[in-house]
Order: C-alpha cells, then sequence, then structure tokens
C-alpha cells in the first residue's frame, strides 16, 4: 500500500526508533514477558508499522465494505442503516415459562428470536423418556409435540420477527413450520435460521443418538427443501461456537466451521443444486472470546476466506454465495464462576469485538451462566449490553472503524493463512465428515485445550477471579435461576394429555408416510410436517426415520 | 505398583444425555499426567455402567462430570446404586455447572467433592490423592 521509497525509509526510520528511543527505555523498564500472545498462542509484535503491510494490495485484500473480499464487511453501510439483530438464547423450563421469557425480551428491545431445547429433545427423546428423568427442562425448553411449539410462540408474531432455532435436523423445524402453516402463514415468507450442522454438533456436544451420516443426510434434505421452497430462511447455521467452547484456536474454529460448510456444499452440489442456489443462504455462528483484537481479526479474516473459497474453490457467480453471515455469541466458557459479576464486564469486551468484527447478529451471555441458565434480572443486563454498545458507544456510526490498523491487517492475514494450511489438512485427511469420523479433529482440539488450560494454570493466561485476584467467596452475590423439578412433571402430563386427544389413525398415517419416503430415499421434510400436524411426538418422528441407525457415544472416540 | 506405591485407579464419566465433554477429557489428562490411572467411561452413561465399571475396574474412586442441570437427579441415584452394590465407601467427586446450594446438598449425600468450573487441575489431583490412603 505504500511505494518502495517511501517503505524504505520507514525502515530506516523504524531500525532509527529502535536504536534511538527504545533501547535505552528497555534498559530502564523490561518488558513485562519475553513473549506476547493472543490468547490462541500467536506471538504479538511489539509494534505494527506500514512494513507488516507494505505487500498488501488494498483492492485485492482489503477493498471496501459490501465489495469483494468483504474484509470490512457485507453491508456497504456496515450498522449505520441497520443494526446487528440482537437475540438473546432463550429456552427453559416448560414451553410455557420460555413463552413468557420470549415476550418479556420483546419488550425489553429484543430484536431476534434464539430458541434453545433441553437435552432431551436434542437427542429426539420425549420427556416422559426414563433416560430423561432429572434433564427436562434444564437446559432448554422440551418440546415433545406441535402442541409445545404452538405454546412456546403464542402471541408472537413469527411472520414479522426473525426466528433462529438452536437444533440439529428436520422435527422441531418440520413443527414450526407446521405452526405457520396452521396460522396461515406462507411459508415462502418465513424468515430465520435452523442451526442444523449435524456435522459440527456430532463431535462438539454430541447431541445425537443416531449415526453422523444418516443425521448428515437428513439436514441436507431440510437445505434442499428450503432452497426449493422457503427462499428467505437460512437452513444452516455452521457451527464454530461450539467448536471454541470445546478449546480450539481461533484458526481452528474458522476452519473447522468451513470444513463442515464445504461438506456440505460438495453434498448439496451432488444433489443436483447449484452452488448459487444454496450458498446465499449458508449462515455461520462464531464465538467471541476473550481476546479482544484476535477475535476482531478472526471475523475480518473468516470474511474474507470464506468469499475466496466460494468463488475460487466452488466457482460461485452471484455475489451473494460470497458473503460469510454470521451470529456471535459471546464465550461461555469464560464465563466463571467465581465472582460472577465481573462475567458482565467479559461479555462486553467480547460482545465490542463481535461488533467491531461485523457480526450480523448477537448473543451476549448472562453473567450467571457458570451456575444456571440466566435469570430475567442477568439476562436483561445481557441485552442491555448490546443496547449500550449499539446506542451509546459510538462504534456503530462508522464502517469498519478497525480497518487499516496495522496490526488489526497482519493478524487477520496470519489467521486467514492458518486457517487455509488447517483446511488443507482437512482435506489431507479426507475432508470433514471423514476428520471427524476417525476422532481427527476431536484430538487437535482437545490438543489445543489442554494446552491453554495448562497456561491457565502455569499463569501464562489470567483470568481475573481466578488465577488472580482471588476473593473467598461463602455466598453467592447473585440470585440464580432454580428450575423446579415440578416443571418436569407438568411437562409429563401435557405430553400425556397430547397423547389422549390426538387422532391415534392420523399418526399413524402420518408416520407410514414418512417411513416410505424414507424407504423410497426421498426428501423426508414434507413427511415430518404432516406428522408435526398429527401431533407426532419427536421420539415417534426420529425412531420411525431413523429404526436402524446407531450413534456412537460421543466420548468413546478418544 | 510403581516406586513400591500401588497406582491409584480413578473411573471417570458423563452421566445423563450432557454432551460437553470439554472438563472431562481435561481431567482425565491431567490426572494421567499425575502418574494416576483413568478409566473413562466416555459420555451417556447411565448410573448402572457406573456401578458395573466400579465393580469390574476395582477403581479407588469415581469422578462425575455434569453440566446438564441434572445434577439433583442423577447424582443421588449413582450414589444410591453404588451403595446398593456395597460400594458405599468408595469416594465420589464430581465436577461442573453446580450451584453452591445444590453443592452444599449433594456433600450432605454422600459427594465428597464438588469441583466448579475454573478450578484447577491440580486441586483436583490434590483431592484424590487425599482421599486415596496409599499403603
Amino acid at each position: 500500500m505504500y511505494s518502495k521509497e517511501k517503505i524504505e525509509l520507514i525502515r530506516k526510520g523504524k531500525e532509527e526508533w529502535e536504536r534511538e528511543v527504545l533501547t535505552p527505555i528497555l534498559r530502564k523498564w523490561p518488558e513485562r514477558e519475553d513473549r506476547f500472545e493472543t490468547l490462541s498462542g500467536r506471538e504479538l509484535n511489539r509494534l505494527y508499522t506500514p512494513l507488516d503491510v507494505s505487500e498488501k494490495d488494498y483492492l485485492r485484500d482489503i477493498s471496501f465494505p459490501g465489495a469483494y473480499p468483504f474484509t470490512r464487511g457485507v453491508m456497504p453501510t456496515g450498522y449505520r442503516g441497520k443494526l446487528w439483530t440482537r437475540r438473546q438464547v432463550t429456552g427453559f423450563a416448560t414451553p410455557e415459562e420460555t413463552n413468557s421469557r420470549l415476550k418479556y425480551l420483546q419488550r425489553e428491545g429484543q430484536t431476534g428470536i434464539n430458541l434453545v431445547f433441553d437435552l432431551p429433545t436434542h437427542y429426539h427423546l420425549d420427556s416422559d423418556n426414563p433416560l430423561c428423568a432429572g434433564e427436562v427442562g434444564k437446559d432448554g425448553v422440551p418440546v415433545d409435540s406441535l402442541r409445545d411449539i404452538e405454546v412456546i410462540f403464542d402471541g408472537i408474531d413469527i411472520a414479522a420477527i426473525s426466528t433462529s432455532i438452536i437444533t440439529a435436523g428436520a422435527t422441531i423445524f418440520a413443527m414450526f413450520l407446521a405452526l405457520a402453516q396452521k396460522r396461515a402463514i406462507p411459508l415462502h415468507t418465513l424468515r430465520g435460521t435452523l442451526q442444523n450442522d449435524i456435522v459440527s454438533l456430532y463431535y462438539t456436544v454430541h447431541l445425537s443418538r443416531f449415526n453422523l451420516l444418516d443425521l448428515f443426510r437428513i439436514s441436507v434434505d431440510v437445505i434442499e427443501f428450503c432452497v426449493r421452497n422457503i427462499p428467505r430462511w437460512n437452513p444452516i447455521s455452521f457451527i464454530g461456537y461450539q467448536i471454541r467452547e470445546k478449546g480450539s484456536t481461533a484458526a481452528q474454529e474458522i476452519a473447522f466451521t468451513f470444513g463442515s460448510a464445504i461438506a456440505y456444499a460438495e453434498a448439496l452440489k451432488k444433489r443436483g443444486l447449484a452452488v448459487d442456489e444454496f450458498a446465499p443462504r449458508f449462515s455461520f455462528f462464531f464465538n467471541a472470546h476473550n481476546d479482544f483484537l484476535e477475535e476482531i481479526c478472526k471475523y475480518r479474516a473468516a470474511r474474507r476466506l470464506w468469499a475466496r473459497i466460494m468463488r475460487e474453490r466452488f466457482k460461485a457467480k452471484n455475489p451473494l454465495s460470497w458473503l460469510l453471515r454470521f451470529h456471535v455469541q459471546t464465550a461461555g466458557c469464560s464465563l466463571t464462576a467465581q465472582q460472577p459479576m465481573n462475567n458482565v464486564i467479559r461479555t462486553t469486551i467480547q460482545a465490542l469485538a463481535a461488533v467491531l468484527g461485523g457480526a450480523n447478529s448477537l448473543h451476549t451471555n448472562s453473567m450467571d451462566e457458570a451456575y444456571a441458565l440466566p435469570s430475567e434480572t442477568a439476562v436483561r443486563t445481557a441485552l442491555r449490553t448490546q443496547q449500550i454498545i449499539a446506542l451509546e458507544s459510538g462504534v456503530t456510526n462508522t464502517v469498519d472503524p478497525l480497518g487499516g490498523s496495522y496490526c488489526i491487517e497482519k493478524l487477520t492475514d496470519e489467521l486467514e493463512e492458518e486457517a487455509v494450511a488447517i483446511l488443507e489438512e482437512i482435506d489431507e485427511n479426507g475432508g470433514m465428515v471423514q476428520a471427524v469420523s476417525t476422532g481427527w479433529v476431536q484430538k487437535q482440539i482437545q490438543d489445543a485445550a489442554y494446552a491453554y488450560k495448562r497456561e491457565v494454570e502455569t499463569k501464562k493466561h489470567f483470568i481475573v477471579g481466578v488465577n488472580c485476584h482471588e476473593v473467598e467467596e461463602d455466598e453467592l452475590p447473585i440470585e440464580i435461576l432454580k428450575i423446579d423439578p415440578y416443571h418436569e412433571e407438568l411437562q409429563k402430563k401435557n405430553l400425556a394429555a397430547v397423547r389422549t386427544n390426538r387422532d391415534m389413525q392420523q399418526v399413524e398415517r402420518a408416520l407410514e408416510r414418512l417411513r416410505e419416503a424414507v424407504e423410497a430415499q426421498e426428501n423426508v421434510m414434507l413427511p415430518f410436517v404432516e406428522a408435526a400436524h398429527a401431533y407426532a411426538t419427536i421420539e415417534e418422528m426420529m425412531n420411525t426415520c431413523m429404526p436402524s441407525s446407531q450413534g456412537t457415544k460421543g466420548g468413546v472416540e478418544r | 505398583m510403581k516406586n513400591g506405591k500401588r497406582t491409584i485407579r480413578v473411573l471417570l464419566a458423563k452421566p445423563g444425555l450432557d454432551g460437553h465433554d470439554r472438563g472431562v477429557y481435561l481431567v482425565a489428562q491431567a490426572l494421567r499426567d499425575a502418574g494416576i490411572e483413568v478409566i473413562f467411561l466416555g459420555l451417556q452413561t447411565t448410573a448402572e455402567e457406573v456401578v458395573a465399571a466400579a465393580l469390574q475396574e476395582d477403581v479407588d474412586m469415581v469422578g462425575l462430570s455434569i453440566f446438564s442441570g441434572g445434577h439433583m437427579t442423577i447424582l443421588p441415584r449413582i450414589t444410591e446404586k453404588l451403595r446398593q452394590a456395597g460400594l458405599g465407601e468408595l469416594p465420589v467427586i464430581v465436577g461442573g455447572i453446580i450451584p453452591p446450594d445444590d453443592a452444599r446438598t449433594l456433600k450432605g449425600m454422600g459427594i465428597h467433592e464438588v469441583f466448579p468450573p475454573g478450578c484447577s487441575t491440580a486441586d483436583i489431583i490434590t483431592c484424590v490423592r487425599s482421599l486415596i490412603p496409599l499403603t
């Protein structure tokens, strides 16, 4: 970005500065460390100057917001036009409690819905299955049938608000579509996002009792169905968030997320879809961890790399296919049980990184989440954190304010390069599905997690309240949300009522249709929607769809 | 036996449906690095599987990791089954997302220690060694 002569002058100037200014100071006041590192272990230089970005071509590598390769953002106006969507993960106890929390958050200024389910629901087990005892409604909302989806969205206009559904697979989504049909909302007008990235979910949180390849096929069915019928819906959101929570580095987070996205893109092409049909509907979901600068650069690097992958590897022609649109959640794993109010500050810094990195949608964690799901007071503070960044901080008033910083551009380059190298390794390991099946990906992440834990324990990384500035706390300074066992009983009672009141012949007909579709290897989405209308339960639907599919018990791969 | 001392054997498991396994892998590796033998049962283990493995592997201790919020149902069921199997004296320690009130209740029910997020693996190793006499 500078002429050769200018660079030469800067280089000489820097040498002189080091000799005359820096060296005497270092003798007097040595630096705190021999080597300064980011949270992912990347070395940070003392100072970045034009010398670090001298090879860059502004138009090729950075360019303008809304222009290829989108380093500075996907919207030409940044947040000057539209702010990011503020959507807090919501779901606990029962559909009734969740409905009232959703309405509360809407009153408090939430602009999107982000619905999360309990473990039994993720596993496609009904709430009255003995395997689920004690876990119903504990870390999300239980959904057994369409009845629960109706209750969750009661009084909420799903035609007007965009809804993110944090689940893998077709069952809950089918219930959501059935609800839309019952409300006479044309499916093609629905807006929202389905998580659906089973490849990533499978090895990060193991939310399944079925075989990976069987689940992969269904998730591809969902994408195909949406591309053809619900054009404004994002049928998949590739999950970097959980990869990072499991302990990956920032570059691994980018690469493993894209590894999954590439696997899906190839599967969809095999179904006969053109890349420009499905790629514009791909969306992404990243973490915002503690390292402010590294995180900002991670989003910028990811945006540029995805654009290049789509254009160069997949030969996408439609500019919308090149866009990396992403949701961010602040890092749950960074929250400390110690001095929980400090988590508000951590979350603020992380959220600011997401905004400076150009997130399209954001969830901010609540201070109490190292103990339980958030209380109403805590979640409001978390939402307020976003609103203060949006309305008070001023960072939203110019596009990509950190673009052009020598440090930011250099780190962005380095993260992209490292992610590219990991993507090559994924290819060498047979692609993402294969690399997950053999446990290679898990091993990479576990090694990174262990290295980080060692660094915290040897105080190479500090965590305030954990390995420095500790205090003795006998009582918690904040109130914790308790989920009464009564809620589990209530959910089971409501499920029993659904079983009694539904038309069993209609259920059997719908499940039979689903079975036929599976056997004929047809797309299962419409049969799922029909089963949802009949109030078939989530367990009935999945057991019908996958009668002989067996998953691995998540933890045994190593 | 190592240097005349018996090697400590710890059974680790994640009971219930919870898939958050970062913590349990870190603990397993830290214990192994400290010379403690780890038998890891994996995820989604049932109370019956924990008891059967504890009997079969002749372990000195059981460590359970749980982040799902289901601890007040799942953990007492495991300690009860251990008691029924004649393993009532076997130390059980727990790690995960467990509020202090619940931790106190669990300790009253025979769980020896509850480790919250952010605790150090050194503390866990110290606890394991203190609970198991090596004579």
